[in-house]
């Protein structure tokens, strides 16, 4: 599936809900369900700090694939993690440095990525970004 | 100001002066219970606005014509009321500000100059960061030391600890009249009258009480209070420093510029007499007049009875949530008012206000602005209640059924 299929995908699963509720239901759920960073990984140099929660991120490119883990201390943060590493894993460098993510606009969650929700997870996009853009100069 | 008869205490009635209450958030009727950041504005001040942009704007103290001169009338009005409502004794020690960070700042930055290496300067565990980092600030400039009065597992201070810190080195007491993560009063009249018996001057952090309770800086004996007016009905961007007279006089100047001089040469300067000596360049002018307004408008009622609603209000929200598994209530003080603070155990505040959200409700969740405080309860975070005389009951009950069901979701 290409990045922009599982975009897709994201977008036609979430268009199954009628209320905010449910979707944010879902997103608990997936953030219930993320496999959590290996505990020995969460160190301070993984730590993005946002004001009101925090990610760690566990990023590298192996193989030429952007290979991604990363945790919350928040489930809701987490669970959009989850759909953050579903697209982005896996993916070439190139995919990753110019991947315009629209599903999470599409979807309605694009207020947590916005720069003044500080949840971390706009830096942790743009971190994972530079990743993608180092590996490819 | 007391002698005219006081409107009724109807929160139906009240709530059809606030526009912006009547609105739908995600398809639910607003809740809104983040008053402590900001409240919302009433129809009579929403006008005043309206009606000094439209009508009367005009650059004040500077104008021969007749526009400037009505501007600076209801400014100077403005102020007049302002100091019959916190019973200063002149309106020379009515210093209109930004808001409680700028009337903070200038205290420090002028009083500050005149204190010396050595000298202490104490606040408490419990404050904003901005009755924090300005005399970090100031003590970093001058080689000043700064103390904490520190608080107990209810969140009160502790006020033996206070008097042991208390010494002639001691020149000013900053602390904060109700704290807005807590909802604690603290006991200002003794803190007062013991910084006073060492010769320390006080600073009353008033932000969060004006709001909620009489202010009489006189019967206080207060040396400053400051507060904003947007967390008091008013608009953003305007707020006030009260300071005795005797002591804004000793104090230089924060900012220079237009209206805070008598004479201006490339040589020397003068300054212009008290309040505007503290009032550089065109002020808000809209803004003063309508913090007039929004105390007018709190003024028609009995300020007991709003303090005794917005109490009763707390004490409901904070014993239906107790009731909560898991549930541990930040700030148990004896006294306290319109805040109810709480922490959900292996939960996320964030995750709970942002379902809160989903649901209409408008809470403020994470440090509030006191992230020392939060360390002391070793919790990243609250959740945080914060209710102003326009909130219901049946607010209340709707926001307890929408936690249960956010930690339900969460769990
Ligand atoms: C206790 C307290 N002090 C100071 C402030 C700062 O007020 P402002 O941002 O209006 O200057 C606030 C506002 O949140 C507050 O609650």
């Amino acid at each position: 599936m290409t990045l922009e299929e599982k975009q897709q995908e994201i977008v036609s699963e979430f268009s199954l809900f009628d209320d905010w509720m449910e979707k944010y239901e879902y997103i608990i759920d997936l953030g219930k369900d993320l496999p959590l960073i290996d505990p020995a990984k969460k160190t301070d140099d993984r730590l993005i700090e946002g004001c009101q929660s925090k990610v760690w991120l566990d990023a590298s490119i192996v193989d030429d694939k952007m290979r991604l883990t990363a945790d919350s201390d928040a489930i809701i943060t987490k669970g959009i993690i989850g759909l953050l590493v579903r697209v982005l894993n896996g993916e070439s460098p190139e995919n990753v440095a110019t991947a315009n993510l629209h599903f999470i606009d599409d979807i309605g969650l694009a207020e947590h990525l916005s720069p003044t929700r500080a949840n971390g997870l706009l830096s942790m996009v743009k971190k994972i970004k530079i990743l993608a853009l180092t590996a490819l100069a | 100001m007391g002698l005219v008869e006081k409107r009724k205490f109807s929160v139906r009635e009240i709530r059809q002066d606030f526009p912006a209450l009547r609105q739908q958030i995600y398809g639910k009727n607003l809740i809104y219970f983040d008053n402590g950041a900001t409240s919302q504005k009433p129809q009579l001040v929403l006008d005043a606005i309206n009606q000094y942009y439209s009508k009367n704007n005009a650059n004040i103290h500077r104008g021969v014509h007749f526009m400037s001169q009505q501007a600076t009338s209801e400014y100077e009005t403005s102020r007049e009321y302002i100091k019959s409502y916190i019973n200063a004794e002149k309106q020379e020690e009515i210093i209109f500000t930004k808001g409680t960070t700028d009337g903070i700042n200038l205290v420090a930055f002028s009083f500050g100059s005149l204190l010396s290496a050595g000298d202490e300067i104490l606040i408490s565990a419990m404050e904003h960061h901005s009755n924090i980092v300005p005399w970090q600030l100031l003590c970093e400039r001058k080689g000043l030391v700064l103390k904490v009065i520190p608080v107990n597992s209810r969140g009160e201070l502790k006020l033996d600890a206070f008097e042991e810190l208390l010494s002639s080195k001691t020149k000013l007491v900053a602390v904060t009249h109700i704290s807005n993560t807590l909802g604690t009063i603290n006991p200002l009249k003794t803190i007062i009258e013991n910084a006073h018996a060492v010769g320390a001057k006080v600073l009353v952090d008033g932000a969060q009480s004006i709001q909620h309770t009489k202010i009489d800086v006189q019967d206080l004996d207060c040396d400053f209070f400051v507060f904003s007016g947007h967390k008091v009905f008013g608009p953003t961007g305007i707020g006030v420093l009260y300071g005795k007279e005797d002591l804004l006089d000793k104090m230089p100047p924060y900012q220079g510029g237009g209206d805070m001089i008598a004479k201006v040469t490339f040589e020397r300067t003068t300054y212009n007499e008290l309040p505007f000596k503290f009032e550089a360049g065109t002020p808000h002018i809209a803004g003063g007049i309508c913090l007039g307004t929004a105390l007018q408008y709190l003024n028609q009622f009995n300020i007991e009875d709003v303090e005794q609603y917005e109490r009763s209000l707390a004490d409901y929200a904070q014993d239906l949530i107790s009731t909560f598994e898991g549930v541990k209530i930040i700030g148990t003080a004896k006294n306290k008012t319109s805040v109810v603070s709480f922490h959900v155990d292996g939960l996320h505040p964030f995750d709970i206000g942002t379902l809160l959200d989903k649901q209409g409700i408008a809470v403020r969740t994470g440090h509030h602005c006191t992230q020392p405080l939060m360390d002391i309860f070793g919790i990243p975070g609250t959740i945080r209640a914060s209710f102003a005389f326009y909130n219901t009951r049946e607010e209340i009950d709707t926001f307890i059924a929408a936690v249960e069901k956010s930690i339900s979701m969460l769990r």
